[in-house]
């Protein structure tokens, strides 16, 4: 009885909740006639599909910049990066590689001056970001629209110019990483491996840079900035390197969706997506201060499962949709949750 | 001293009212818009907007930042006006009718919102953000699949054709600009809707009011400072409580007459901007995060929607394209809410170093005692 109270508060109870709701989800879905293996077989996808944006959140947490409602700034990064190589009429790995090189001397610009800017407004970091990502990606929305792109396949037909709202990759890199090794069981079921390896391999980076030096370095500045002053490091730098690697990140976990998904999304897309990542992190049980590979990879899961699950699930159940309440109510309940699970902020 | 030092001082102060007169001055003309159509305009937007700027107030004198929660009350607003329709209630009637249904909704918004920002100082501002989307979930829960269903609703010219569930659109014909055309004065070329800025004022004396107060003195000294007014015996979590449900209130008034002006409600996004229209009207206007006046509100939505009129126009003229305008005006609107944040944040921050450095005997306190 003790050690089971231990893992509820060890292992979280919205985590637990939200883990049985989904296996519940599963066991239902037979009964209502959707089927397992191809909702498997979207979990997996989603999960490689979303994981580097749930990742590029760790270094801000754990250098204390908290919660990386910015992340949309990343993403920009990231679509610069896509949309040039698409200029450049890149095809194949080649075009995916291309974007991800593309894209990352924005992404350091954008991470460099904004880690600087957080600098500034220590303790305010969170609002601040979110509202900086907004203005960032209001101000590309004019930007797509005067920049002088002219690949046909990306700009608007009958004006001539300003790009598409929304892109397709397919004559270029689509599912570059989903098709790589994929191993297909049955007539629905398909194991994106290269998606899953790449998904890997970053988490497991991630994991080797927070062992090495800086990384070190950056957790102390996060759990206690007057330690780490004391002890010669510099706060000030350890946070702006946080913050440009979860902004290539960023970067990285777009051009890694679009491969997926298939679409370049311009304009408003980026808007919402930091607040997806930062419920999913938060559903694997990380704070607003610390978090680890395992909640990522726990909250990425849980939460683009119950993002699959609910909407075949409880549709075909209730013959109505309502999966967008869902996602509204657990992503938004769980950010507030972590919000306010501690009441002091610490500097 | 000096003329230049005291000019150099203002510059830096009103910075942002000054950024946006000159833009906006520069825009009038592109926008191809004569003076009275813009002044006209103006007038109208005051009037639907200030009521809800004004909901900003009081969480800002208690210390509890701009109030993104704001939205909750909107959301109850929309819920009083959907009952209105559905009862087919007209004109101010219909009004008065939506504000007493949406008060309870309402006041236990205002509570909720209170208990869990309580529970989150030092970043209201954030969590009372997230907050307006989780109740957007649930207002979503309530309206599209609720009512019709387990809450009966009469109307039947409301409800979706699959039988639950509110329309996307509503018309609010019947209660379309009741109270500003209750009574609508004409002076020269412009309407004034007096009855919506009576109301409007008689907001504001009960702001100034409510200031004089013991209550209000309470909240002032909790957005001082938290731990010295605990010191001194003032609930500070229940004063704070206060100041949040008050503002809920508000915003579920403010709402109902910014909907009565635009004639129709989107049900499901109505609500959705509410909070960064007024929190960047109130910022434009020169309040931060910690100080806000009366005036500042009224300066802040003249000068933030004089822009917002003539930067679609300019947009168009300017660049060939309207939805430059568009992107252009939430552009400035995030801009202007992040700028104003982060200079808030930095002259705090500049301070409590100052603070700091004074007690370490540093350069603040001129060589101390050590």
């Amino acid at each position: 009885m003790h050690s089971l109270k231990r893992i509820g508060a060890d292992f979280g109870w919205p985590r637990i909740i939200i883990f049985l709701f989904l296996v519940a989800l599963f066991l239902a879905a037979p009964l209502v006639g959707v089927r397992v293996d191809a909702s498997l077989s979207d979990v997996f996808n989603r999960f490689g599909q979303n994981v580097f944006f749930v990742l590029a959140l760790v270094p801000m947490i754990q250098s204390g910049c908290g919660l990386n409602f910015g992340l949309s700034l990343g993403i920009i990064a990231g679509l610069l990066g896509a949309t040039l190589s698409v200029q450049l009429g890149l095809k194949g790995a080649p075009g995916f590689f291309g974007a991800l090189l593309l894209s990352a001397p924005f992404a350091i610009l954008f991470g460099w001056l904004y880690g600087k800017l957080l600098n500034k407004v220590k303790g305010e970091e969170m609002t601040i970001a979110m509202y900086v990502g907004f203005a960032g990606v209001m101000f590309m929305c004019i930007m797509w629209l005067i920049l002088p792109y002219t690949a046909p396949d990306m700009i608007w037909g009958y004006a001539g110019h300003g790009l598409r709202t929304t892109i397709s990759v397919e004559n270029y890199w689509i599912h570059i990483l989903n098709d790589f090794l994929a191993v297909s069981l049955g007539p629905v079921f398909r194991f994106p491996t290269g998606e899953i390896l790449f998904a890997l391999l970053g988490t497991y980076l991630m994991w080797l840079f927070l062992r090495t030096r800086t990384g070190t370095a950056m957790t102390a500045v996060g759990s206690n900035p007057d330690y780490a002053r004391a002890s010669g490091i510099s706060v000030d730098k350890m946070r702006t390197i946080s913050v440009v690697i979860s902004t290539l990140l960023g970067a990285v976990g777009i051009i890694v969706y679009q491969q997926s998904f298939g679409f370049i999304q311009l304009y408003n897309a980026p808007l919402t997506m930091p607040f997806t990542a930062i419920a999913a992190i938060l559903i694997g049980g990380a704070s607003v201060k610390k978090a680890s590979m395992l909640n990522v990879m726990v909250g990425t899961f849980l939460f683009q499962g119950l993002l699959t699950m609910t909407p075949s699930v409880i549709n075909s159940w209730l013959q109505t949709d309502m999966s967008e309440v869902v996602r509204i109510v657990v992503s938004n309940g769980i950010i507030i949750y972590a919000l306010t699970r501690k009441t002091k902020v610490s500097k | 001293m000096s003329g230049k030092r005291s000019i150099g001082r203002f510059l830096r102060e009103h910075a942002v009212i000054l950024l946006f007169l000159t833009v906006t001055v520069l825009a009038i003309h592109p926008s191809g818009l004569s003076l009275v159509y813009i002044v006209q305009e103006l007038i109208t937007r005051l009037g639907r907007d200030s009521f809800l700027v004004l909901a900003l107030l009081l969480p800002i004198y208690a210390g509890m930042g701009l109030n993104f929660g704001m939205t909750l009350g909107a959301m109850a607003g929309q819920i009083g006006l959907i009952l209105a329709i559905n009862y087919n209630l007209l004109g101010v009637y219909g009004l008065v009718f939506a504000a007493l249904a949406s008060l309870p909704v309402s006041l236990l918004m205002g509570y909720l919102c209170g208990v869990v920002l309580n529970r989150a100082k030092g970043r209201e501002m954030v969590t009372g953000y997230i907050l307006a989307f989780f109740v957007n979930g649930i207002y979503q829960f309530v309206v599209l699949y609720l009512m019709g269903s387990l809450i009966p609703v009469r109307s039947k010219a409301i409800v979706l054709s699959r039988g639950y569930g509110i329309r996307n659109t509503l018309n609010l014909d019947g209660v379309r600009q009741s109270l500003d055309t209750l009574l609508a004065v004409h002076a020269g070329p412009f309407v004034l809707p007096v009855a919506t800025f009576l109301v409007i004022a008689a907001l504001c004396v009960f702001i100034i009011w409510f200031k004089k107060t013991k209550l209000g003195q309470d909240m002032r000294a909790v957005g001082h400072d938290m731990h010295v007014a605990d010191s001194a015996g003032v609930p500070v979590d229940r004063t704070r409580i206060i100041a949040i449900i008050i503002s809920t209130v508000l915003a579920t008034l403010g709402q109902i007459i910014f909907l009565q002006n635009m004639g129709n409600m989107a049900t499901y996004n109505a609500h959705d901007q509410t909070s960064f229209f007024a929190v960047a009207a109130i910022l434009v206007g020169g309040a931060s995060v910690k100080k806000a006046t009366i005036p500042n509100v009224f300066i802040g939505v003249v000068l933030l929607h004089a822009l917002f009129v003539v930067s679609p126009g300019a947009g168009q003229k300017l660049f060939g394209e309207a939805m430059i305008g568009e992107y252009f005006r939430q552009f400035i609107g995030y801009g202007v809410i992040a700028v104003s944040l982060v200079l808030y944040a930095w002259r705090s921050r500049r301070e409590a170093e100052r603070l700091r450095d004074g007690l370490r005997g540093g350069p603040a306190a001129n060589g101390g005692s050590q």
